[in-house]
């Protein structure tokens, strides 16, 4: 993390967070695409996204 | 009014939902549906991952993008008797698409031509009987995944062998279709309880025209015709909030294609200016209070 911003945890780019970003949200990071879940927000944690499952869809 | 919003995680549209609850000054808990450990036996006193018990809320809008365990929650939760937006019942129709057509099939809702088989023989005859081009479709599954136009029989023969041997059971269920030939678009519908509030037209060179796969949503009007069938087929499946896809056929009529239970919206609010988050919160609150 560089001064505050949080990393991607593929590519290790700076990745922004919007200001209305919840726990839990789903977001792609700018550089590599990979998905990207916010797990916590204070601090900011991110994590990979769950890979999509066979099932998940509307 | 006590909510749970309940999601495998958080998308552009459960937080237009969440806005939209919160815009009639309800905050929903979030439940994740990862956290989830239900004693069945104990009902609905139990505590929620939210700490306060189940039988608090006064409804659950269910908005998991794992389809398996929004389904399986709504099951337990309904039978609790809490209730949920969609219930469960009709989470189960839409969920699979054998029981969607047989709704349909029982309410003279009109459907492409469609056959289920379960060996690769019989699914191979089955293919034949709707005519080439058809579709193989999987019985559960969404944003146009997995979707076959099989031409002839060498693909058919191809198709039928791979799901056999890479699939697992749930592939052994051939769901064959007609494939209808669309004007390069379909149409995606939206109905909240007895209304067709919206509409798109999703436009596609290729034949699977899923905005997830990159078709372009223009507005569709909703006309009597499109609302009717819409509004019949929702009911068909038990009611709720529903979105219906349906296909125009060669001669301009409406065949439905599939109804999905936690739809997707994001795209479809900007080009019909219809607040779909809202019509739908608006609709729900209605709906709990009536019962209160």
């Amino acid at each position: 993390m560089t001064d505050g911003t949080p990393l991607c945890p593929e590519c290790d780019a700076d990745v922004e967070i919007p200001t209305d970003a919840m726990e839990n949200e789903l977001l792609s990071c700018a550089e590599c695409g990979t998905e990207l879940e916010i797990m916590n927000l204070n601090p900011i944690e991110l994590e990979l996204a769950p890979e999509v499952e066979e099932d998940w869809g509307e | 009014m006590r909510v749970a919003l309940l999601v495998t995680h958080f998308r552009a549209e459960e937080k237009l939902i969440l806005a939209a609850f919160n815009k009639r000054d309800i905050s929903p808990d979030i439940i994740l549906d990862r956290e989830l450990n239900f004693d069945i036996s104990r009902g609905s006193e139990q505590l929620a991952p939210s700490g306060i018990a189940w039988s608090a809320y006064d409804l659950i809008f269910e908005r998991c993008v794992s389809t398996s365990r929004g389904m399986y929650a709504l099951a337990v939760l309904n039978s609790w008797g809490i209730r949920s937006f969609n219930s469960y019942e009709t989470a189960a129709i839409c969920a699979d698409k054998v029981r969607t057509s047989i709704a349909l099939t029982q309410n003279g809702i009109p459907q492409p031509h469609t056959r289920v088989a379960f060996t690769p023989d019989s699914a191979m005859q089955a293919i034949e009987d709707v005519k080439y081009p058809a579709v193989l479709k999987p019985v559960t599954g969404s944003w146009g995944r997995l979707l076959a136009r099989v031409h002839n029989r060498d693909s058919a023969e191809a198709i039928l062998e791979h799901r056999q041997t890479l699939g697992d059971y749930n592939h052994h269920i051939y769901y064959v279709q007609e494939y209808v030939d669309k004007p390069g678009r379909d149409i995606r519908a939206f109905v909240v309880g007895d209304r067709t509030i919206a509409a798109i037209y999703r436009a596609s060179n290729h034949w699977i025209t899923n905005t997830a796969r990159g078709g372009q949503a223009t507005n569709c009007p909703v006309t009597e015709q499109l609302d009717e069938i819409c509004v019949k087929a929702a009911q068909a499946v038990g009611g709720g909030i529903l979105a219906i896809d349906l296909l125009e056929d060669a001669r301009g009529n409406f065949v439905v294609n599939e109804i999905n239970h936690t739809m997707e919206f994001r795209n479809s609010s900007k080009p019909t200016g219809v607040d779909i988050a809202q019509e739908t919160i608006d609709y729900v609150i209605g709906q709990v209070e009536v019962v209160a």
